[in-house]
């Protein structure tokens, strides 16, 4: 919702710094977002202006030895993505693909905003999310100032943690123009073990004894049988799939598949999918592709994961819904077709009261304003929130009122 | 005592001590309130000893409501408190006040639930690091973040410094495996981030508080992730001719894909004092000791001793052993874990310092280091967290000898400039506190320091949490909140505008 459809295109921090200044002495919001494919994600922003910050892009530095990437803020998500590739390393956070969830073409998005949104796919439960990866940010705040912190070694107490303050904070804290990160060897080999045919509670308890065994699990799942057909590679003739996922040396990844074969016991037929199969299922899971073809609102809800197959039940008293689990059943995807006017957020959260965790509405088409998209908090955690947003932006300029 | 200023005391708070203990003790009955400085003389210092201050008075409370009612008076009294866990900090960060309260948390120290399914602990902040693993090994499960002070220190100062420890590269600082958190505001608020489930509803608040050394709330609960323990562990013993040979053999192994459990080093003095101390077993005609602890599934552990022993050679090294047991393997450990106290030996007394660097920087600052050895007329011995470049640097002096702890505390502001001037950090486990508190100026400009401060205003608006510690100068937040605007002076005028 923009007065002026052309965006400002900052080519570096200067102009980015002499924008934000301008919007400051004027008190005019601004709405800031890379290659926007997560501009659907929260409340919409009423500014005067949008700033689109993908010029700023472009490496830093990267040192393959050393384990770190700097990076411009704007740097395609996908570019980095290559480069590391070629290097036999990547991201280990798994960043999520959001643009397949709004219509958009895949492969698109910048590391900015994988920071912003704070992406984390299903190695989450492993490895982390962009928080726990970043090392350091250079940035623009509210009030037009320019402020780093952290820097390019993993260990580094030296301050507050300013960079995973603004991780998860959807532009509404700085823009980013600067970043490091830690990156990691690509697992040199990935093969998932699928059941068939599981109930949720089953699945997920499951998933639950291979996370607390020694197998070193980087990808656990369950899909009921609907949004189990979206998976490539696997035969699941209508039946659910509970999908659990090993990476690393390719002897180590063997080793440990004979393990936990033995613990899921010979009760239950199981399938094995390695390399290049395996990571395209994972994509399916990470990038919520069962409701990419669709337009009906998304959730998605963190849980613990024990809790996940309960909170679902609990919630079927009130609505219907299509859903599956990832990150050790924690992480519940829900669409829901025919949805009520607020798009299930009174449905949703009231059940997963009971449990604790956050419901966020993901894709929210023409879904009312005043439909919280991210879990209302209690009121001493909103006021801290709100006064931690002054501290950064006092007038509230950037992304007013996305995070509610 | 050396010439680190604290904020003068107020003179107000001194004259109303009786008053603001009997206040205190209305809300923390029992013993729960100390005045007596023979028996406060026990918390006058933390793990950094240089420094000594009695409290105005100690408060230990036992239950969330006690701890926001003392808060909320200290608050509404603008009286300074200082939160204090077991006090092992190396950086001063738990250094009393003369005019402060020094909340003490050490009977916060019960484990208050274990859930094997979901893989969490939840604790009060007083238990320490080594009690969380015992109290889930007897299910295979430990907690990850090992400082080697894990034996005394308690999980909430863990949170307080976003504690590491050996095995960080591979698994990550406190931060990376907490969850959840209770703690209460200056203002005596309850707040509650996180929980069992991962990540935020909001602003990422666990994150912020983590490592914010007791500048922006009182932890009273952590829920941490606990990890099931690796099905085996062993250790590699390589010695090289060279610091660069032992710094390109950590590059090598990483370039390779193998992220080891733990890869420690150490320098001549460092290796020659370890093997006096605790006869380890290492060679001592090498510059250089590298610990590579390779822990995971067996399958994998044997895999790759194999291959980072290939990588090894292939870089020089000129001594290279296996352990071939857990005993052995608790050996190649004994004589790194005992480094400190050994290198203690070879003087009265040492400074540690903990600068982090990139790798690839290792043998330039050890160079440099020699020569300010020289000049500054100390001993210098190192121990290297290698996988994660934290440095170590233990600088060895006679506090007896007039000057010489100045002299050493000289050295190691040197040091410290030196790790950021190549790319480096000032603390990389052990904190700001005040040691390095006057020099935080070399790594972050004014305005890095003011929005860092801002972000304390949020928290605690009158500076009473802590205050003297972290930032070198203090700027009272309605001056920080002040906005500049720049009415028609604009640069970048070709920019389109609205």
């Amino acid at each position: 919702m923009l007065d002026n459809p052309a965006p400002l295109v900052p080519r570096d921090t200067a102009d980015l710094v002499a924008i934000i200044r301008d919007a400051v002495d004027a008190e005019t919001p601004l709405e800031l977002y890379g290659h926007g494919t997560k501009r659907g994600i929260g409340h919409p922003v009423v500014a005067r202006a949008g700033v689109d910050l993908s010029a700023i892009s472009g490496v830093l530095f990267y040192e393959p030895d050393e384990i770190v990437i700097g990076l411009y803020a704007g740097t395609p998500l996908a570019e980095v993505e290559a480069l590391l590739a070629a290097n036999n390393q990547e991201l280990a956070f798994e960043p999520i693909d959001y643009g397949p969830l709004f219509g958009l073409p895949p492969g698109s998005g910048t590391i900015g905003g994988a920071l912003a949104a704070n992406l984390g796919g299903p190695r989450r439960i492993r490895s982390g999310a962009a928080r726990d990866h970043v090392l350091g940010v250079a940035a623009v705040s509210g009030r037009g100032e320019v402020f780093k912190s952290g820097g390019r070694v993993v260990k580094n107490v030296t301050g507050y943690d300013l960079s995973k303050g603004l991780a998860g904070s959807w532009g509404t804290l700085a823009a980013f123009t600067e970043l490091t990160f830690k990156v990691l060897p690509r697992p040199e080999f990935s093969a998932t073990i699928a059941l068939f045919g599981l109930g949720d509670a089953e699945g997920v308890e499951l998933l639950c004894r291979a996370m607390g065994s020694p197998a070193e699990v980087s990808g656990a799942a369950h899909l009921p049988a609907a949004p189990a057909a979206a998976l490539p590679h696997l035969a699941s003739a209508g039946r659910s799939c509970t999908l659990i996922r090993l990476e690393g040396f390719r002897p180590s990844v063997l080793y440990r598949a004979e393990k936990l074969n033995a613990l899921i016991g010979a009760t239950h037929e199981t399938a094995r999918l390695d390399g290049a199969k395996s990571r395209d299922i994972w994509r399916v899971i990470r990038d919520a592709g069962p409701f990419v073809d669709h337009v009906d609102p998304v959730w998605r809800v963190s849980t613990a994961p024990t809790a996940g197959p309960a909170f679902v039940e609990a919630l079927r008293a009130g609505i219907t819904f299509r859903h599956y689990y990832d990150w050790s059943g924690g992480l519940v995807w829900i669409e829901i077709p025919d949805a009520p006017a607020d798009a299930g957020a009174s449905a949703i959260r009231s059940a997963l009261a009971r449990f604790g965790g956050h419901a966020t509405l993901v894709r929210a088409p023409g879904i009312e304003i005043s439909v919280p998209r991210f879990q209302p908090q209690p009121p001493a955690l909103a006021a801290l929130s709100r006064r931690l947003k002054s501290a950064f932006d006092p007038l509230n300029i950037l992304n007013p009122g996305r995070m509610g | 005592m050396s010439s680190l200023a604290m904020p003068a005391p107020n003179e107000a708070h001194l004259a109303r001590r009786e008053e603001i203990a009997a206040a205190l003790r209305a809300i923390v009955p029992g013993e729960g309130v100390v005045t007596a400085p023979d028996e406060m003389r026990v918390f006058e210092t933390d793990g950094l000893t240089a420094y000594r201050q009695l409290p105005l008075v100690v408060v230990l409370p036992e239950t969330v409501e006690q701890v926001s009612r003392v808060l909320a008076y200290c608050d509404s009294n603008a009286i300074p408190v200082v939160p204090r866990g077991s006090g092992t900090s190396l950086s001063g960060g738990a250094l009393p006040l003369a005019d402060g309260v020094l909340l003490v948390m050490s009977r916060f120290n019960r484990v208050l639930e274990i859930d094997y399914p979901n893989r969490t602990a939840t604790v009060q902040p007083g238990v320490t690091n080594l009690a969380i693993t015992k109290a889930v090994s007897a299910r295979g499960f430990y907690y990850a973040p090992d400082p080697s002070s894990q034996i005394a220190c308690s999980i909430g100062g863990n949170v307080a410094e976003n504690s590491g420890g050996v095995h960080c590269l591979k698994y990550g600082l406190t931060t990376n495996n907490i969850l959840g958190l209770e703690m209460v505001l200056m203002s005596g608020e309850i707040v509650r981030l996180g929980g069992k489930h991962l990540d935020s509803e909001g602003y990422d608040l666990l994150g912020l508080l983590t490592g914010s050394e007791g500048l922006l709330g009182v932890v009273t609960e952590v829920t941490v992730r606990i990890l099931q323990s690796p099905e085996t562990a062993r250790a590699v013993l390589f010695g090289f001719p060279t610091s660069e040979a032992g710094g390109a053999c950590v590059a090598a192994v990483i370039a390779a894909g193998i992220i080891p459990g733990g890869m420690e080093m150490m320098d001549r003095p460092a290796i020659h004092a370890t093997e006096a101390y605790t006869k380890a077993g290492y060679p001592l005609d090498v510059e250089a000791l590298l610990i590579v602890e390779l822990d995971g599934p067996q399958g994998e552990v044997d895999f790759l001793i194999g291959e980072v022993e290939t990588i090894a050679r292939r870089c020089g090294a000129a001594y290279v052993r296996v352990s071939q047991n857990e005993s052995e393997r608790q050996l190649f450990w004994l004589g790194r874990k005992a480094a400190f106290p050994a290198v203690g030996r070879l003087a009265p007394d040492y400074l540690c310092m903990d600068g982090t660097i990139p790798r690839k920087q290792l043998p330039h600052v050890l160079a440099r280091m020699r020569e300010m050895s020289k000049k500054y007329g100390l001993e210098v011995a190192n121990v290297f967290h290698a996988g994660d470049g934290n440095l170590h640097p233990l600088i060895l002096y006679d506090g007896n000898n007039p000057g010489e702890f100045d002299r050493a505390e000289a050295f190691g502001a040197d040091i410290l400039r030196l790790c950021v001037e190549v790319g480096g950090v000032l603390t990389g486990e052990h904190g700001v506190g005040i040691e390095k508190r006057d020099l935080m100026g070399e790594m972050f400009n004014e305005d890095d320091l003011k929005q860092q401060q801002r972000v304390k205003c949020a928290f605690d608006p009158q500076h009473l949490l802590n205050p003297g510690k972290v930032f070198p100068v203090l700027h009272r937040c309605a001056e920080l909140g002040r906005l500049h605007v720049h009415k028609g002076r604009l640069p970048h005028p070709d920019l389109p505008r609205f």
